[in-house]
């Protein structure tokens, strides 16, 4: 069977242990996580949204949407990719170390990706990139030869297209 | 009068008594001092203190399933906490409702390694349904009330409420338990009437159907099994039930063909593999239920009602899943098929009722009788003799061969009135939960049908037993073997008898005088009789060393990895073969 990847949106109250909830059950049950993000969304409510994106057979996949649902402070579970059009993206602070003729050419390839500089030295630079997965891989990788030190990812963030909520 | 001003440990108990609580099962210890306090200072709840935490538990669940109410425990932080785990787990496996209060250390203490300190949320968050660390003295009423809400309703369970020293001393604001209402928590209850029609179409153009039930009948209250019941002989289709089902349906009726399983009937298996319509109702394809997968009743359409979304689709795939509680829906279905008016195909099920019939002639459960050495299966069947026919009757097991011809030889004519460890499969079980069956029925026959290993894993609790004098019967099916390994290693692993034998088992006789008990003994087939009348008799509690076959097996047995129809009879009809190597792993 193949393993699909999903992105699954979690509505949940910001209690303290929900998280510990979350990632209890994937490590507890075997399930994957490729990528796991949260934050407050609505704080008069107390509701935090967390974007988990998972692999698996689509018995697997229903299993871990039927389990994230059972959990007490769950309010809602939406399978994002089986819900019809949606946009992801991601954010990654880049640290490139170099000088010389690498050090323009790392530049010159943030503009392309449109990454901004955050950070300055004479030795290196912080970029900013915003994008989905896939464009955060291909500028890691181009800038793998010309200095690349350190990357910090968000993962995922997504949310459906259209006006309904979730 | 909703707001009323008190100190925490004085809101425990007025919760407690507000959701209709009599019995509480507990031990004390430092941390929950304060609550054994107000305790003392009142006259409605009822503490019954065990000798063991995880007895506690067990007693909690014997007292939930007997009654249908939701059991209580009351330990202290840290090790109190610790020793309830498997008891957590075990209701949470079988779907217990249970509430299970600890004790902490303060809140400022906390993370700090103090002195009986654990992290109670943490390690009970995957053994429980749900948990609250209370940290708030205004919260902690609400906390109680919103445990009570999630153990019962739903799929119900185990709910822990950890406590802090320094909040039940607090003074704060209590609220009733009408006043809390759950923000995200809201099972679905009613099942969906376009599928329940569908399911009704499907079950009456059925030509050899079966209905297949669970704990979840028993679960869903006494009218749920009376449904199931209507339902059953409505259409006139034979009926199997898990272990934790047992009793969901007249174990005398014609139509019941026995328990399921890797140790069921040959009638109630062979029917689950040739049906080609199952009605799977508050039960959830458990692997020891199933046998081999992808050999599981290959040409069936399979109808699932369970109130637990994630039951479905979990092992099997259905063709109409059905999510409601059982009750409501069989409900829905009894009065679709009498509003259709439906008649089942007549020639058709009198085909299959006579196929199941050639099956039960086979007498699946029959046994080589001795005159020299007690069989297991004999006791048993002497001791339902004698009890037969009593509605006041509960018997709770421990884990293993005795667990299994339990099941097969005592039949059940009403849910709630068995008591065993399915799911975790808890040896140790048994004791503390007829203890608390007969904490919950005082005027009952609660019997505790053991193996030596077994009992003595909470032996402790006949201390209990006796401080409350609670007249529970322990009737020890002793072969001095840990019997269901002792049977695997036998067949699978070639007589090995690794570790499964006891030596130095102490004498029962003995150790029932120590606890101010009866010891009864019988050795020879011809002793069994009165040994049971004996500890009938008794007015207080028994402990009966029934002397057993050391070498009796447990059949049927489908081995695990195998499939329904590859099932081994008995020793007279070949031994069972060895399983596969996938088998062998699922042990």
């Amino acid at each position: 069977m193949s393993q699909g990847r999903h992105t699954i949106a979690v509505l949940v109250d910001n209690e303290p242990g929900v998280l510990a909830r979350v990632i209890g059950l994937f490590s507890g049950r075997g399930y994957n996580i490729d990528s796991l993000t949260v934050a407050e969304v609505e704080a008069e409510k107390t509701l935090s949204r967390i974007t988990v994106v998972t692999r698996g057979t689509p018995m697997i996949v229903e299993q871990i949407k039927a389990q994230l649902d059972r959990l007490v402070p769950v309010h809602r579970v939406s399978d994002l990719t089986l819900e019809g059009p949606h946009v992801e993206r991601e954010l990654a602070l880049i640290k490139v170390a170099s000088t010389g003729e690498k050090r323009v050419e790392a530049l010159r390839i943030a503009d392309i990706f449109r990454a901004r500089v955050v950070d300055s030295t004479t030795g290196s630079f912080v970029f900013e990139v915003t994008g989905t997965s896939e464009k955060l891989n291909a500028f890691i990788n181009l800038m793998a030869p010309l200095g690349l030190v350190d990357v910090s990812r968000t993962g995922v963030v997504a949310i459906s297209r259209g006006a309904k909520p979730i | 009068m909703n707001a009323q001003r008190m100190s925490g440990s004085e809101m425990v108990i007025k919760a407690l008594v507000d959701q209709g609580v009599d019995v509480v099962f507990g031990y004390p210890g430092g941390a929950v001092l304060p609550i054994y306090d107000a305790l003392f200072k009142q006259d409605k709840l009822r503490h019954i203190l065990v000798r063991h935490e995880q007895g506690a538990m067990h007693a909690a669940e014997g007292y939930a399933r007997s009654t249908g109410k939701v059991g209580v425990v009351l330990v202290t932080s840290g090790p109190g906490a610790t020793n309830c785990v498997t008891g957590l787990v075990d209701a949470l496996m079988d779907s217990v409702p249970v509430v299970c209060l600890t004790g902490q250390v303060p809140t400022h203490l906390i993370g700090n390694d103090a002195f009986q300190e654990a992290d109670t949320v943490g390690i009970t968050r995957p053994c429980t349904k749900h948990n609250y660390l209370v940290k708030d003295v205004d919260d902690l009423a609400r906390a109680i009330h919103e445990a009570f809400h999630v153990a019962r309703s739903g799929r119900p369970g185990p709910v822990v409420v950890d406590l802090p020293k320094n909040v039940v001393v607090a003074e704060g604001t209590y609220r009733a338990p009408a006043t809390v209402r759950h923000k995200s928590y809201h099972p679905q209850v009613k099942g969906d009437l376009g599928r329940i029609e569908q399911a009704i179409e499907l079950i009456a153009g059925a030509k050899r159907p079966l209905f297949y039930a669970g704990g979840g009948v028993v679960n869903a209250g006494h009218a749920a099994s009376q449904l199931l019941t209507t339902l059953v002989r409505l259409t006139g289709y034979p009926v199997t039930l898990t272990l934790m089902g047992l009793g969901a349906y007249p174990a005398s009726d014609r139509q019941f063909l026995g328990m399921l399983g890797m140790h069921g009937t040959l009638e109630a298996n062979l029917a689950m593999h040739d049906c080609d319509v199952m009605v799977c109702i508050g039960a959830r394809f458990d692997d020891r239920v199933t046998g081999r997968l992808d050999a599981f009743s290959p040409g069936s359409k399979k109808i699932h009602i369970d109130i637990d979304p994630s039951s479905i689709n979990k092992n099997v795939r259905v063709d109409v899943p059905i999510v409601g509680d059982a009750g409501y829906v069989l409900e829905d279905m009894i009065k679709l098929w009498k509003a259709r008016q439906h008649r089942p195909d007549a020639e058709a099920i009198e085909a299959w009722w006579a196929t199941i019939e050639g099956w039960r002639k086979r007498d699946c459960l029959r046994y080589r009788t001795s005159d020299d050495v007690i069989k297991p299966q004999y006791a048993l069947q002497r001791l339902f003799e004698r009890i037969k026919g009593r509605d006041d009757v509960y018997i709770s097991t421990e884990v293993g061969q005795h667990q299994m011809w339990a099941a097969q030889f005592i039949k059940f004519e009403r849910p709630n009135h068995w008591m065993t460890s399915g799911g975790l499969g808890t040896m140790g079980y048994g004791l503390p939960a007829a203890m608390g069956a007969q904490v919950a029925h005082p005027g009952a026959l609660c019997i505790d049908v053991a193996g030596e290993a077994s009992v003595l894993m909470n032996i402790q609790e006949m201390s209990t037993i006796a401080q409350y004098r609670l007249p529970v019967k322990v009737f020890i099916l002793n072969n001095r073997y840990m019997g269901m390994v002792r049977q695997w290693q036998e067949f699978f692993f070639g007589g090995r008898y690794s570790e499964s034998y006891m030596d130095s088992l102490p004498d029962f006789v003995k150790l029932a005088e120590s606890f101010g008990a009866v010891g009864l003994r019988a050795s020879k087939p011809a002793e069994v009789d009165g040994l049971i009348d004996a500890m009938l008799a008794a007015d207080k509690a028994v402990i009966a060393d029934v002397v057993v076959d050391p070498t009796e097996n447990c059949y049927p047995m489908i081995p695990a990895g195998a499939a329904h129809n590859e099932m081994t009879l008995g020793p007279d009809e070949g031994v069972a073969s060895p399983p596969s190597e996938e088998g062998m792993i699922l042990v």
